[in-house]
């Protein structure tokens, strides 16, 4: 398949599993607007980072799936990032008995679960680093992939390439706080002197993570749960037309507060054509004024990095 | 597989000599990786030549030890045959066992040197029965090397559900499951799973201001010490930092585990072995640490009390703490 075939074929737009512990009544308000809204094409649901948070919104689920898929998008149920307890492991289980609704796979766990040919699509926190293990997925029932976001350019675009050739979607993380680690600990516990245990679901003060600074005041990293992202806003706005030349079908946003109809809207207008990736990454910067962008993973230099599409060094 | 009950030794070699001073002091197995981005530790002036893994595994048969490759990085897209022909290598050289973490490279190896034992890295962050049973009946994996984010429980739970050697670790504790971190990646640009790098020394920076140490990586600061102090390599994690009022060790301190004292807690929780980390460090203390692990496995396999104070004094920090296996670290 040539190049040009791929940009013709029109990428879709994903928007990711909410990372962060919203209350129960904001997270059924903000799926209501993107069912009625947003021009994404796919919806993830569920619980990635921490078992713990589930109980309280799982109840607003069935809705939020009728009302989405009514308005013509697809539902995907996101699968937990890690998981280590038996609470965590019957989680995956249920999820798999549920119904036949697509299951984002985000740890490979759930695998044992998904068997007689069920199709499945892969979050980027499953390391797919090779066409090796791509095609190992495809076999296997994947069809659609989320490339883990530290990639480079250059695989991106074999990999987009290896997902064509098998009849997988690929896709790559292009707007939202940058997922960089897990971990057993959680982290908004430990800031604030609570156990993990006992953590009094503190998380639920940040809506977007709360900020990690350098001891010299510099904006580093942002800390949700067990799970640590960048404190920039990845914003692939202006690579759009090059990522989507390199073969790539499909770009993910991750909720944040900020008006995501808005930013979904952006996307899709750059996916079309319709606004130049100058002219939608000034407009994203006007609807989140105090964010900082990065497209930094994407030319091999340093994730925090960020520059406007423009092909630059790789650093030492 | 080894006395129930007696836990097996694995310790690290980063170069031959290395690999030599501990199977004389008492290792079991011997883990390396050859000299290039195939294995996690890609450090300049360490692992192993093709040449030189054929000696190291004829030096390691003879005294009855054996020898593991690690070829635990995810393959650059692109490029699987750097990592394919290193598969081969270990086979054709004689090797126990290699140590895999990537899904196409496990699936590589069971389909063509389905003689050749595969191990599961740390990497590959399997940290639940059913994620073993996915590796063990996928890829016939024998050992999994288990994340350290576990505790005792966990491990003792896994153990008793699954059919697989487990293996945990002794060493630097890394707070984030391993090989699903892009930290460093973030400040430098090179990352574990990529390059076999964390936290690079070539994008160290250290410079004084202020009657301080600062240590920059990347751009980032990572810590401030008065100058007279020593101060520690800034791996990210273990770095200092602010976040909600709260100033110091965000993710870590750096402190590395005294696993010694726990030794007989993790033996009855029904691992196989002992895996001793540090490829990078030098002969004389893979010789000591090796030595007095030899020592405790030693003691605690006949009943006697564990010697833990030589263990102590090699640890990395000033302190040593039971890490995730204590369930308060959390």
């Amino acid at each position: 398949m040539t190049e040009g075939e791929h940009m013709h074929k029109g990428a879709t737009i994903t928007l990711g599993p909410l990372l962060f512990n919203w209350a129960a009544d904001q997270w059924s308000d903000f799926y209501a607007r993107i069912a009625d809204e947003a021009p994404v094409d796919r919806v993830c649901l569920g619980e990635t980072i921490c078992s713990k948070r589930l109980p309280f919104y799982i109840d607003r689920i069935p809705e939020a799936i009728e009302r989405l898929q009514r308005a013509g998008k697809a539902v995907i149920l996101s699968s937990l990032a890690l998981v280590t307890l038996l609470r965590e492991r019957r989680m995956c289980a249920d999820l798999v008995a549920a119904g036949d609704i697509e299951i984002e796979i985000n740890d490979l766990t759930i695998l044992v679960h998904l068997g007689g040919g069920r199709r499945f699509t892969v979050g980027p926190l499953v390391n797919v680093y090779n066409e090796g293990t791509l095609a190992w997925l495809a076999v296997r029932g994947a069809s659609l992939i989320c490339l883990p976001p530290e990639l480079p350019f250059a695989s991106i675009q074999t990999l987009a390439q290896a997902a064509a050739q098998a009849g997988v979607e690929s896709e790559i993380w292009a707007f939202g706080r940058v997922p960089l680690a897990i971990s057993g600990r959680c982290y908004h516990a430990r800031v604030h002197g609570l156990a993990k245990d006992n953590c009094q679901f503190v998380c639920g003060e940040d809506l977007d993570g709360l900020k990690v600074e350098t001891l010299d005041d510099e904006d580093f990293l942002a800390i949700n749960g067990v799970q640590t992202l960048s404190f920039t806003y990845c914003s692939l706005l202006a690579d759009l037309c090059r990522l989507q030349a390199a073969g790539v079908t499909s770009f993910r946003l991750s909720p944040h507060c900020c008006d995501m109809v808005a930013v979904a809207k952006l996307f899709r207008q750059a996916l079309d054509g319709a606004l130049d990736g100058a002219a939608a990454t000034q407009a994203l910067a006007a609807l989140l004024p105090a964010a900082h962008f990065s497209n930094g993973f994407l030319d091999g230099s340093h994730g925090a990095a960020s520059g406007h599409g423009q092909p630059s060094h790789v650093a030492g | 597989m080894m006395d129930n009950g007696k836990l097996e030794l694995v310790c690290p070699a980063g170069t031959p000599a290395a690999l030599r001073v501990a199977v004389d002091a008492g290792a079991d197995s011997v883990y390396c990786g050859f000299r290039d981005e195939t294995n996690a530790r890609n450090f300049p002036g360490l692992n192993f030549s093709c040449d030189e893994l054929a000696d190291s595994v004829r030096y390691a048969h003879v005294k009855g030890a054996r020898v593991l490759v690690a070829i635990n990085t995810f393959p650059r897209a692109g490029a699987l045959e750097t990592w394919h022909r290193a598969i081969d290598n270990a086979a054709r050289l004689g090797a126990d066992a290699v140590i895999l973490a990537d899904l196409g490279l496990l699936a590589y190896a069971a389909d063509r040197h389905p003689e050749l034992r595969r191990h599961l890295s740390v990497q590959a962050a399997a940290a639940n029965a059913d994620a073993i049973r996915f590796y063990v009946k996928n890829f016939g994996v024998k050992r999994v090397v288990l994340p350290r984010i576990l505790t005792v429980a966990e491990i003792a739970a896994i153990n008793a559900e699954i059919a697989c050697e487990t293996v945990f670790v002794f060493g630097g504790l890394c707070v984030m499951t391993e090989g699903r971190c892009s930290l460093s990646s973030y400040a430098t640009g090179k990352s574990p799973n990529m390059n076999g790098v964390c936290s690079r020394a070539s994008h160290v920076h250290y410079r004084e201001e202020d009657g301080e140490l600062v240590s920059r990586l990347g751009t980032f600061t990572i810590d401030r010490v008065p100058k007279d102090e020593p101060a520690p390599y800034p791996t990210l994690c273990k770095g200092c930092f602010s976040a909600g009022g709260y100033r110091g060790h965000v993710f870590e301190d750096p402190v590395s585990l005294d696993a010694a004292a726990l030794l007989p807690q993790l033996a009855g929780a029904g691992a196989t072995a002992l895996k001793i980390e540090g490829r990078q460090r030098s002969r004389s203390y893979i010789r000591d640490v090796v030595a007095s692990f030899r020592r405790a496995v030693d003691a605690h396999a006949c009943g006697q009390p564990i010697p833990t104070g030589q263990l102590r004094r090699l640890s990395e920090g000033q302190t040593t703490t039971a890490g995730a296996y204590r369930k308060t670290w959390r």
